[in-house]
């Protein structure tokens, strides 16, 4: 037990010390939407779907005509918005790590094989990267719109196609580098297989900047999907979708800014949080700094 | 296969790697979408040598003359454009099967940048078994046992199979990469500049080790340095390279009293001296070394020789036999 | 006082630092030494012993913020460096003092011909431009004996080879007409037969413009055919320094005759190299006392407690150890 707790506490050590220096803002605020996206049906006092339309457009608490049951104010439809800022952390995140997951396997994939072997295999994928780079997203999301409607996994297939050749450029030039390193030799001449040296030597090195791409595509995926949902082409209503929100509320920016204001400001404090944890992220796992 | 005249006959009992005529040309290609090749590096460009069993044999040149080139023609990394390496009497490039998993246990190599050699994600242990791991299905114990006697054997201890590279210092992390090559069982060890980025005072450790390692298990090595007194003091003959060509092949001390090849001359007496007074026959060359691309008719050092005459820039001297094993390619000793 | 007549360079008790999280490294700590006008003087240690900083702090260019001069006087041609205000300084560097580099690679900029690299520092301190600067820049590339220099001017770093680079970079370095060049580790990176030209060159021009060489190296050949006077360092201080015929003849440190021994020796067929154990020294975790301690053969306990002093044996011989007097005339009185 005491060995246990003894390793515990070393681990932890080396945690904290790993975790120096990091912008501590930005990771409590990344924190509390995590957990409001967890413990969401808990936190929540209203239904994010169902509202009740007596009491349809109210402001914030604090002005004229609000209450503390209504924190932030009601929509049209006279539902919280505090709830469905709260539950739209559940859609946000879950399309942040569905895409970047996706995107990132995809991509990896095809910049380690086009990186590793190179020749004709590294011409042909390197032109599928410029193909798809050169998609038009929003074209390409009003399209499917038209042809396979909206919905959750249309958004989805959209942002994955957009995001995976950027993995795809970066692992492709991590592995030139990395291949020029002497032990990729010197595993060739120990007879490693290349799946061997793809899976143990290059990928375990890619990995770092593998995180700090994730980090930062993850804050770029949830603005993608809120402009997408915004023109409404991304999530349906009426899921709790921020850019849906901000979308709905457009018609009435003069009259209730609270409609459009803070699932906007939602989306903006996540997306920047998220750039500053990926950011400080980068500069810590720095190959120079030689730490990890 | 045709032998070359003056091709190195082993009195001993086996010749473990035997270098015929082996050629390697890069092409160099113009254009972005439709490439046409427009000329050839010529790297390696004729080379006969042999290293026998339990043997030392050093291979000295300067950057562009293609020993690097020459090992990984040996390891495998490279295809010969022609020529042959062979191992016991086998084409290496024609090893199927098990053959070719025996050879990749058999010859082995160690690398000049021990921080570049060692994977920083992988532990020692598993570095270290690599080549055991990948030629066959041996027990988690047996290659633990194994790790740790070679860790041993190069002065390592038992812990450090569980370290990561970053927590071992440049001369260590040698050690581990020479560990690893220990691994196999391997008969025939390649080294490429294995001390040169190596501290001064850390470079007798790790030659005196290599020295004992090699009486221990009857290896033999390819050592590959700019250092003429490093090579000198670990190998029993050494091959002088020249732009893709041996030039001059020896035993190292009767190298160092009679070296006959003007660029041997010059290469021994560019060697910084170990006392201001020994400030011997300075023959400085005059002008650059040419481009493995094109390189000068006839033979080619003769542009930077003070003893050039005109046979020399038009017939390409060939390695011949001038004493017990000295062979020289020169027009000036045939 | 005979000393401070003649020296070019007088570094006084000179103490760099670096300020980490990890705590202090004193990268250089406390040495001292002088170059005279017209000499080569060789600092000679491995990696880590200083002697780099010792050359970037001559020239103020230590890596800021963390690394800092913290004490000591470096008086050059009379007048204290670390006095002088950046415009002053930026006037020396260059001109009066400059500095030759281990990699030619990264020391020019591969985006901009040689002609205008070498032409900017003859520019930011002669003030010359136009057609005399082409004649002097033409001029310094001829110095350094690189052929055909009106058409070279024209090449970029990438074109040449190394040796070329190497003698561009020389080139920079004399433009000026320095009184003293630091050389770090220029040879380094190049072939044998390449350095040996190298060489040659240097010590020419030497002999030809009277300036002073400080060479940086961890190589004895080096300062056998180069230098006149050598100092050895180890972990940040000097700890021996003494002409180069009496080094070679009566090394009186432990390490420098441990360094020396422990090297492949061309004329003699060694079987087993001398060695020294142990591994180099943690700057940042040095014991009191003398640094070499752990590694040291003659290690006494005083050795362990209290860093000695510099002795001075024989014609300026140098050497910090506290039992040099067993090694006078280089022969060891231990065991007796």
């Amino acid at each position: 037990m005491a060995v246990y707790s003894q390793k515990a506490f070393k681990n932890l050590c080396s945690i904290a010390s790993t975790m120096r220096g990091a912008p501590k803002i930005p990771i409590v605020i990344l924190v509390m939407v995590c957990m409001a996206a967890i413990f969401a049906p808990l936190i929540a006092q209203h239904s994010p779907t169902v509202g009740s339309l007596s009491d349809r457009m109210m402001p914030p608490f604090w002005a004229k005509g609000g209450s503390l049951n209504y924190p932030m104010g009601t929509d049209a439809l006279g539902r919280d918005i505090l709830s469905r800022v709260i539950f739209g952390t559940r859609i946000s995140l879950s399309i942040a790590l569905l895409a970047v997951f996706f995107a990132g396997s995809i991509g990896t994939t095809v910049g380690l094989v086009s990186g590793y072997f190179g020749g004709p295999i590294d011409v042909f994928l390197m032109r599928m990267v410029d193909i798809a780079l050169s998609i038009p997203l929003i074209l390409l999301a009003i399209i499917l719109a038209a042809a396979l409607g909206v919905s959750f996994t249309n958004i989805i297939v959209v942002i994955v196609l957009l995001l995976w050749p950027y993995y795809a450029r970066q692992v492709r030039g991590e592995t030139l580098s990395i291949k020029e390193r002497d032990f990729v030799p010197l595993a060739r001449v120990a007879n490693c297989s290349h799946t061997r040296i793809i899976w143990r030597h290059i990928l375990p090195n890619v990995v770092p900047s593998l995180l700090v791409l994730a980090t930062l595509q993850a804050a770029f995926v949830i603005l993608v999907e809120s402009s997408l949902s915004f023109l409404g082409v991304g999530i349906p209503p009426p899921a709790p979708a921020w850019g849906l929100m901000v979308g709905e509320g457009r018609v009435y920016l003069a009259s209730a800014w609270w409609l459009s204001f803070w699932p906007g400001l939602a989306i903006f404090l996540t997306v920047l949080s998220m750039n500053l944890f990926g950011d400080w992220l980068r500069d810590r796992l720095d190959p120079k700094l030689r730490q990890i | 296969m045709a032998l070359v005249a003056g091709m190195y006959t082993s009195t001993k009992t086996e010749n473990l790697i035997e270098v015929r005529s082996l050629k390697k040309y890069f092409p160099v290609t113009k254009g972005l979408i439709f490439t046409a090749v427009t000329g050839w590096i010529k790297a390696v460009d004729g080379l006969d040598f042999t290293i026998n069993k339990g043997e030392s044999f050093g291979l000295v040149g300067e950057s562009g003359c293609g020993k690097t080139v020459t090992s990984k023609l040996i390891l495998l990394l490279e295809k010969p454009t022609e020529g042959c390496v062979l191992f016991k009497g086998n084409d290496i490039g024609y090893l199927r099967g098990n053959d070719f998993s025996n050879y990749r246990c058999s010859v082995q190599a160690v690398f000049q940048d021990p921080t570049s050699s060692l994977n920083p994600r992988m532990k020692v242990a598993e570095f270290v078994s690599e080549p055991i791991i990948a030629n066959g299905q041996l027990s988690k114990r047996i290659i633990e046992e194994r790790v740790g006697e070679v860790l041993s054997e190069v002065g390592l201890s038992q812990t450090s199979s569980q370290l990561y590279p970053h927590e071992f210092s440049g001369g260590q992390r040698q050690r581990i990469a020479i560990a690893r090559s220990l691994a196999p069982r391997p008969k025939f060890i390649i080294l490429d500049e294995p001390v040169s980025a190596l501290d001064i005072s850390i470079r007798g450790q790790i030659l005196n080790l290599l020295k004992k390692l090699q009486e221990r298990h009857g290896l033999a090595y390819l050592m590959i340095a700019h250092d003429i007194a490093a090579v000198k003091h670990m190998s029993t003959r050494i091959g002088v390279m020249y732009l893709g060509k041996l030039v001059e092949i020896a035993e190292s001390e009767e190298l160092y009293s009679k070296p006959l090849h003007p660029y041997t001359q010059a290469l021994f007496s560019a060697a910084l001296p170990s006392h201001p007074e020994a400030r011997c026959r300075e023959i400085v060359l005059s002008g650059e070394v040419p481009s493995p691309l094109n390189p000068p008719p006839g033979c080619r050092f003769h542009p930077r020789c003070r003893y050039s005459n005109p046979l020399c820039s038009e017939v390409e001297p060939s390695l011949k036999e001038v004493g017990p094993s000295h062979q020289v390619a020169c027009h000036l000793h045939v | 006082m005979e000393k401070r007549i003649t020296s070019l360079l007088e570094v006084e008790n000179l103490k760099t630092y670096f300020f980490t999280r990890r705590g202090v490294i004193k990268a250089v700590d406390g040495i001292s030494f002088y170059v005279k006008k017209g000499e080569t003087m060789g600092l000679v240690g491995e990696s880590g012993c200083g002697k780099t900083i010792t050359g970037l702090s001559l020239l103020r260019l230590v890596p800021e913020p963390a690394g800092r001069i913290v004490e000591g006087r470096i008086i050059f041609e009379g007048e204290d460096v670390l006095k002088k205000s950046p415009t002053e300084m930026r006037k020396i560097r260059g001109s009066k003092i400059s500095m030759i580099l281990q990699d030619s690679m990264t020391s020019l900029n591969p985006s901009f011909r040689i002609g205008d690299q070498v032409g900017e520092v003859i520019r930011l301190h002669g003030m010359v431009r136009g057609r005399t600067l082409l004649q002097k820049v033409i001029e310094a590339l001829r110095l350094v004996r690189i052929p055909d220099a009106e058409m070279r001017i024209r090449d970029y770093p990438h074109q040449m080879s190394g040796g070329m680079r190497q003698r561009v970079t020389g080139a920079i370095a004399l433009s000026c007409q320095p009184s003293l060049i630091i050389a770090d580790e220029p040879t380094t990176s190049l072939d044998v037969t390449i350095q040996a030209q190298y060489l040659r060159l240097l010590k020419e021009l030497q002999e030809q413009t009277k300036t002073s060489l400080l060479f940086i190296t961890h190589d004895f050949g080096i300062v056998a055919r180069m230098c006149d006077r050598v100092a050895v360092m180890y972990a940040g201080k000097i700890v021996e320094t003494a002409e180069t015929r009496d080094i070679f003849d009566n090394p009186l440190h432990p390490y420098t005759r441990a360094l020396m021994s422990c090297l492949p020796k061309i004329e003699v067929q060694l079987k087993i190299l001398a060695t020294i154990d142990g591994q180099p020294p943690e700057l940042g975790d040095l014991p009191p006392g003398c640094p070499f301690a752990p590694r040291c053969s003659e290690v006494s306990e005083k050795c362990w407690r209290y860093y000695p002093p510099q002795t001075v044996v024989g014609r300026d011989h140098g050497v910090s150890c506290w039992n040099v007097h067993q090694y006078q005339n280089g022969e060891s009185n231990r065991g007796s």
